[in-house]
């Protein structure tokens, strides 16, 4: 039988295990945040881990043949397949270690996959994978909204309003693309009874990042983690402005961090402070405005999009995560 | 069900369907991880499967999957980190999973599978064609069609033994002809375990492994800096398969007594004019025909294929040259394709071009669709062969034999 590994919790940046597992040798854009957002899901699982890692810009612009960044054993999988994959090597793993074919020890099953990967194409692998409860893995979904890696298309994780390839700025129609987020994470708490854990997280915040990760390998049966990584290619800042992007997101209430473990939802900073009352949000212009891709939009734009977000944060029966509540009266 | 009074694991004789006879091989072959999807005929394969899982026959974990394309990409992932795999499908859900089935190969992933031959839509049959094995014909994929419940269960142990050779490792695909084969009921010689064991060793990956002890990239990116050198080593594992192929069917006659010619089978063919060529179930009928004819005095043969890749391009040239004319069966079209005949006619018709001397080689498509082959149909494949030798050329390469005409 499989067991999961224990970990201990990462308190402060300073405490974070020093060996690096995903090292040189990748060729990602400078400030890529996905790519860091790699470095700290392989730092925090460490050296006995197995990943899958899905096509998008953390496998082309990412392992070259002959200079792979990782030091961890690594295997390319399908655009669409992140939940296959990880399916795949636990129920090998835990075959053999059943009957006696390898040692029987805790290994980390771990998928990434691009928005693109996991909440577009991928979704209905994901979904399967998470109802098998007998099998160990974690599926981290990177979430740079877009396709990046194609020259950067809309995805069903792309902002309403943003500029891509796909949803250019016209002269008859400023805004192409004006579907609203999906809101992976959620779905997946909420879709899949045995899924202990799912979680979101930033790469501006990476000892929750870090902890979200250990959290969810030391559960048993799969789990999914999702992480906004900042991209400055796609989204059209400075390369600098990396951190700094992802904090804006999560402060402006773009993007909210939570954990819920076996049904108990919990919010970290800086959402647990909006949560609470104690912060207020940033206006998400302010967020917006820092981003080429939004610099086509007219205030009633923003009025627009900074509407639908009080409605999310102020109206939802869990706000920022789920739309729905129980009607009046529908209960005893 | 037969399955449930198969004693697997002893050497004896049991009435059962090709399905059946493939669950009982992948037990004896100690599979680790299977996978299914319903569609027909590949989904009874499971059935049995699960049934055998249930009852404690065989200690593996059925993945139910939620498409082809999961399928595959399961057992692909679950073979490259050590386990003996299975999956498979049929028509349109063999086409789902095309694109884990391209990848496969060039990973060098032992899959071994089963095309549980079916055409593929619209509009929407269940009966057997053999396009959709022929899908993964050039992309590495080693292809081989039974003909009977009892050449399933053979060929599925030599698939696993091929494939998961290291000189070769090359996902296999069994074809087995929807119904007539799956389904029908024939007498099958079940081995011993000792005896599987003693042909099929396990399945080690090597350093090929993905395993925390083994820390490799699998499958990283390249351009055309390094493409071609790595497909030209996909091609040298094919060309190896071919050399163990025959030396996997030579320990396997040894063994069970079965399989002594590895890649075709010839009828009649001693004396023989002219010859039938074919794939599959179809060959039941074929040789009854062949018996029948003969009484006529007409010297007619068969050969029947079982491996097309590796293609045996050699024995074939040989083979065929002896003939003055040879009408290959395909139960299958390659729309537009040159003189508009089926794929294993261009097999062939290539395999003779540099023959010393070359027969009158002419194409059947019949059977689309699993329709039956009759005696008027071969009677009709005949007298075009015989045409082409007393014209001393071939006036019609192809002909739709069994097919209504407008
Ligand atoms: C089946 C399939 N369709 C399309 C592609 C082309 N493709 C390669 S990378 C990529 C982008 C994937 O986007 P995402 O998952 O968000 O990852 P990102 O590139 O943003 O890192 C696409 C569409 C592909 N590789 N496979
Ligand atoms: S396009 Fe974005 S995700 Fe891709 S490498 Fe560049 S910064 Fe990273
Ligand atoms: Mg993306």
């Amino acid at each position: 039988m499989t067991m999961t590994m224990e970990f201990e919790r990462i308190r402060g940046v300073k405490a974070a295990p020093l060996p690096e597992m995903y090292t040189s040798g990748h060729r990602t854009c400078q400030g890529c945040d996905s790519a860091l957002n790699c470095r700290y899901v392989a730092k925090a699982a460490g050296p006995r881990s197995i990943v899958l890692g899905a096509t998008g810009c953390m496998y082309v612009a990412n392992t070259s043949y002959y200079s792979t960044p990782w030091a961890i054993p690594w295997m390319h999988t399908q655009l669409g397949a992140t939940g296959s994959a990880v399916l795949g090597v636990a129920v090998s793993l835990k075959v053999q270690m059943r009957k006696g074919k390898i040692k029987n020890e805790p290994i980390n099953v771990i998928g990434i996959g691009g928005d693109g990967g996991v909440a577009d194409m991928g979704l209905s692998a994901v979904s399967a994978t998470l109802t098998w409860p007998e099998y160990d893995s974690l599926i981290v979904m990177y979430d740079n909204e877009s396709y990046a890696n194609t020259g950067v298309q809309v995805s069903c994780q792309t902002p309403y309003g943003a500029h891509t390839t796909f949803s250019p700025v016209g002269t008859v129609k400023p805004i192409m693309h004006k579907r609203w987020k999906k809101n992976t994470a959620a779905m997946m708490a909420a879709g899949h009874p045995e899924c202990r854990y799912v979680a979101s997280a930033c790469t501006a915040y990476p000892v929750d990042l870090m902890n979200k990760v250990r959290r969810a390998l030391s559960i048993s049966g799969p789990t999914f983690v999702a992480i906004l990584c900042p991209c400055p290619k796609g989204w059209d800042f400075d390369p600098r402005y990396s951190h700094e992007m992802g904090e804006m997101a999560c402060k402006s209430g773009m993007w909210a961090n939570w954990e819920m473990e076996d049904g108990k939802l919990t919010f970290q900073t800086p959402t647990s402070g909006i949560i609470k009352g104690m912060v207020q949000r940033m206006p998400v212009a302010d967020y917006l405005l820092r981003q080429g891709r939004f610099d086509h939009l007219r205030k009633e734009d923003f009025d627009h999009i900074q509407k639908q977000l009080d409605k999310i944060w102020g109206e939802w029966g869990i706000p920022a995560i789920l739309p729905f509540k129980v009607a009046e009266g529908e209960l005893a | 069900m037969v399955l449930e009074k198969a004693k697997i694991g002893e050497e004896h004789e049991a009435l059962m369907s090709g399905c059946e006879a493939i669950a009982v091989a992948l037990a004896l072959a100690d599979v680790d991880v299977l996978t299914g999807y319903p569609i027909r005929p590949y989904d009874t394969v499971i059935n049995f499967i699960a049934r055998l899982i249930a009852d404690g026959q065989m200690d593996a974990d059925l993945i139910h999957a939620e498409g082809e394309h999961s399928q595959f990409e399961i057992v692909k992932h679950a073979c490259v980190s050590g386990a003996r795999v299975f999956t498979g499908s049929s028509g349109v859900g063999w086409v789902f999973a095309m694109e884990p089935l391209v990848v496969t190969p060039p990973a060098r992933i032992p899959v071994v599978a089963i095309c549980g031959n079916r055409a593929v839509d619209d509009p929407g049959a269940f009966g057997c064609e053999h396009n959709d094995q022929y899908l993964v014909r050039d992309i590495g994929w080693m292809i081989c069609w039974a003909d009977t419940a009892q050449e399933a269960l053979d060929l599925i142990l030599m698939s696993y033994r091929v494939a998961e050779d290291p000189r070769v490792f090359l996902p296999c695909s069994l074809g087995v002809d929807g119904s007539f084969l799956t389904h029908a009921m024939n007498i099958v010689k079940l081995p011993s375990k000792a005896q599987v064991d003693k042909f099929l060793p396990r399945y080690d990956r090597g350093k090929l492994r993905l395993h925390p002890d083994n820390p490799i990239s699998v499958a990283v990116q390249v351009n055309e800096d390094w493409l071609q050198e790595l497909r030209r080593t996909v091609n040298e594992g094919a060309i190896t398969s071919k050399a163990v192929v025959e030396q996997a069917a030579k320990e396997f006659y040894q063994i069970f007594g079965r399989q002594k010619d590895p890649f075709f089978e010839q009828y009649m063919t001693e004396d023989a004019d002219m010859v039938l060529v074919g794939a599959g179930t179809l060959s039941l009928s074929v040789r009854a025909n062949v018996r029948k004819l003969r009484k006529e005095g007409k010297k007619v043969g068969f050969v029947r294929m079982k491996w097309l890749r590796p293609f045996a391009a050699e024995e074939v040239r040989e083979c065929l040259s002896r003939f003055k004319a040879v009408g290959v069966i395909d139960r299958d079209y390659s729309y537009g394709s040159g003189d508009f005949g089926g794929i294993m006619f261009h097999e062939m018709r290539s395999a003779l071009y540099t023959a010393k001397k070359q027969p009158l080689v002419s194409n059947f498509i019949c059977g689309l669709g699993g329709r039956e082959i009759y005696e008027a149909d071969v009677r009709e494949m005949v007298k075009i062969m015989e045409d082409s030798i007393k014209a001393g050329t071939v006036k019609t390469p192809v002909t739709w034999v069994g097919t209504r005409s407008r």
